[in-house]
């Protein structure tokens, strides 16, 4: 007998408006039967919330029979900051930077998920070309959200080869971020509006030479895992989930399309023009981890076809403005600022009172690479918003995790995590 | 855009509080005492069809006397439509929607989530707990507009219960009842914990 004491505080005692108990203790059920010696007993396993397979500080709690899960309990919020509160006392351009932190791996896409929400806010029509650099943002971010979880799902099923591949690409796309922004990940791109910068010299240039390389290390990777024995045993029917579950369990991105829905943000409600672009969304057919692969390596495929296409009309729109032509909305250069009284005026009442969006609300799902990033921006008419909610896509695929690790080794629990492709920053938010 | 809000209120009638299009979406607002059968109705008819749920949040009002409400983000699949729905909840009154878990098991930690930054209850949630914030979380509900950004307590206060918590042995009740130590706890803890309580060990 443990001479620990055990002291209980209840903290949300589970009881609906009734008063009725909503939530039996599900472990009692559970335990094994005293009389049966070779009965195994249930065995619990923690891990994380620091542990290299949970792709973050992800905690989940495994309750084991032998190697076989029964139930597996996941516990978020370390990394909570409060964004969402934050933003209630920023100006619009002032939560940009917090949108570069949820979703670390892809900090671009986030700054233009946002910026578009506020603009259809405020009822901002941007100009040709900021939509095709933005384009570009999103494209370049979705190459290298996909790359990271292409390396890490590979390391955490034992194959390190590909991992080098993937971020020696990753490093150049980072190179040419680094250039357009000055960051590698706050890239804080976008304004409301507009751009922060204008693509710098000779950028063009490189991308066209990363997306002429690039396929070829896709190919590589593709002989490399695709039709592998060992790849296709640790993934195939693993942590399947079928069509009308992943509906039901509101899941989106790669892991809704895995599971045969072609519900891609861009196709279905498009934004900056995607209609207009020539690309293919892949479905998958099983829902598990290796049509999840497969979905995810074709969607580099196609977004590589995406940037050449936006470097084509890049190349046409030479010159045209980056930015929206008003002087409410748009910062004026900062010499004129020094020198004009107008555009001084401007530049004081955006700095002070930023930029006051009308009474309303808004919601603008994007495709991000993780599944749609939803923007849900609530206005009183002051230039601060009332509530602004982000729909984060891998809260949501995350939350499926119970389900898909029940019954599976616990050697599936780390492929199945990889598979759901989290980022932590954008589940504790 | 049609998703059929004229036969929203011709079925649903004063249940329908206010219908609107904002920035090209569309918004109906909905009686709390009447909202899962509207949005079970919403799911299942056809020329509705509902079927995705991208989203449940709140929204507290800068202004005090506004109702709190509870958003539902839905999308029509096969139709490629969304609609907002909408709850008004009266803030001096307790703050309790019926759960739509049983429609959508994605509303399981979405509603969650209300209740940890809201404090609205979603009766008939199987497991209804703090969920980005920890379960012994004492400072109130912190997208509250009457909650301030740094919170209720002060910093010294705040810094000594961090120091003071240990972080290591929060396991829930239900963790706790399949660890070994289930055998070990005293007799009136299993009892709570049979009737669902849970909380964590010191």
């Amino acid at each position: 007998m443990s001479t620990r004491t055990v002291e209980l505080d209840v903290a949300t005692p589970g009881l609906d408006a009734g008063g009725r108990v909503t939530r039996t203790p599900l472990g009692v059920a559970h335990r094994g039967d005293p009389n049966d010696e070779f009965g195994a007993e249930p065995m619990l396993v923690n891990l994380g919330p620091q542990h290299p397979a949970t792709h973050g500080v992800l905690r989940l709690v495994v309750e084991l029979e032998g190697e076989r899960v029964i139930r597996c309990i996941p516990h978020i919020g370390y990394l909570h900051s409060g964004f969402e509160k934050l933003g209630e006392y920023r100006h619009y351009n002032q939560i940009i930077p917090l949108t570069d932190r949820t979703d670390y791996l892809s900090p671009m896409a986030n700054n233009v998920a946002f910026a578009l929400a506020a603009e259809k806010l405020m009822g901002i029509e941007i100009t040709e070309r900021c939509k095709v650099l933005r384009v570009i943002a999103c494209e370049m971010s979705r190459i290298i959200s996909h790359l990271v979880w292409l390396g890490t799902t590979g390391i955490d099923l034992g194959a390190f080869t590909p991992f080098l591949w993937s971020f020696q690409e990753r490093e150049r796309i980072y190179n040419l971020q680094e250039a357009w922004t000055g960051a590698r990940l706050t890239t804080s791109l976008t304004r409301v509006g507009g751009m922060m910068a204008d693509v710098p010299a000779g950028f063009e240039a490189g991308l066209r030479a990363f997306c002429t390389s690039f396929p070829k290390t896709l190919d590589e990777v593709d002989t490399m895992f695709t039709r592998n024995a060992i790849w296709c045993g640790r993934t195939q029917d693993v942590g399947a989930m079928s069509r009308e579950d992943a509906i039901n369990y509101s899941l989106s991105g790669p892991m809704l399309r895995a599971s045969g829905v072609a519900y891609d943000v861009r196709k279905d409600t498009p934004y900056l023009d995607y209609e207009t672009y020539e690309f293919d969304v892949p479905v998958g057919e099983h829902g598990d981890i290796y049509d999840r692969y497969r979905v995810r390596l074709e969607e580099m495929y196609q977004s590589n076809r995406i940037l050449e296409q936006a470097l084509d009309r890049l190349a046409r729109l030479e010159g045209a403005p980056l930015n929206v032509a008003d002087p409410r909305v748009i910062l004026p250069p900062k010499s004129r600022a020094m020198s004009d009284m107008e555009a001084m005026i401007f530049h004081f009442k955006q700095v002070m009172e930023g930029i006051p969006a009308p009474a309303g609300e808004v919601y603008l799902g994007v495709e991000n690479p993780k599944g749609e990033l939803g923007t849900y921006l609530v206005s009183d008419g002051t230039a601060k918003p009332v509530r602004w909610r982000i729909r984060p896509p891998s809260f949501i695929n995350l939350a499926c995790l119970s389900k898909l690790c029940e019954g599976a080794l616990l050697s599936d629990v780390i492929a199945i995590n990889a598979s759901v492709d989290i980022v932590m920053g954008e589940i504790d938010r | 855009m049609t998703v059929g809000e004229v036969a929203l209120s011709d079925r649903f009638g004063a249940s329908i509080l206010r219908q609107a299009v904002v920035c090209g979406d569309t918004i109906v607002w909905v009686d709390a005492a009447r909202a899962h059968e509207v949005l079970a109705w919403l799911r299942d008819t056809p020329g509705q069809q509902f079927d995705y749920l991208t989203d449940i949040t709140a929204v507290d009002y800068r202004d005090p006397e506004r109702a709190l409400e509870v958003v539902y983000q839905l999308r029509s699949l096969p139709r490629n439509v969304q609609l907002r729905v909408k709850i008004p909840l009266d803030k001096t009154k307790p703050l309790v929607v019926d759960s739509v878990w049983d429609l959508w098991k994605g509303a399981d930690w979405l509603e969650r989530e209300v209740f940890d930054m809201f404090g609205v209850s979603f009766s008939g949630h199987p497991d209804l707990r703090r969920i980005l914030m920890w379960e012994t979380y004492a400072e109130g509900f912190p997208l509250r507009k009457d909650f301030p950004l740094r919170g209720h307590f002060t910093r010294a206060e705040q810094t000594r219960q961090a120091l003071a918590s240990n972080p290591e042995a929060h396991y829930s009740l239900e963790e706790l009842s399949i660890a070994e130590a289930y055998d070990e706890l005293p007799e009136d803890m299993r009892r709570r914990m049979a009737k669902g309580e849970r909380g964590f060990v010191k």
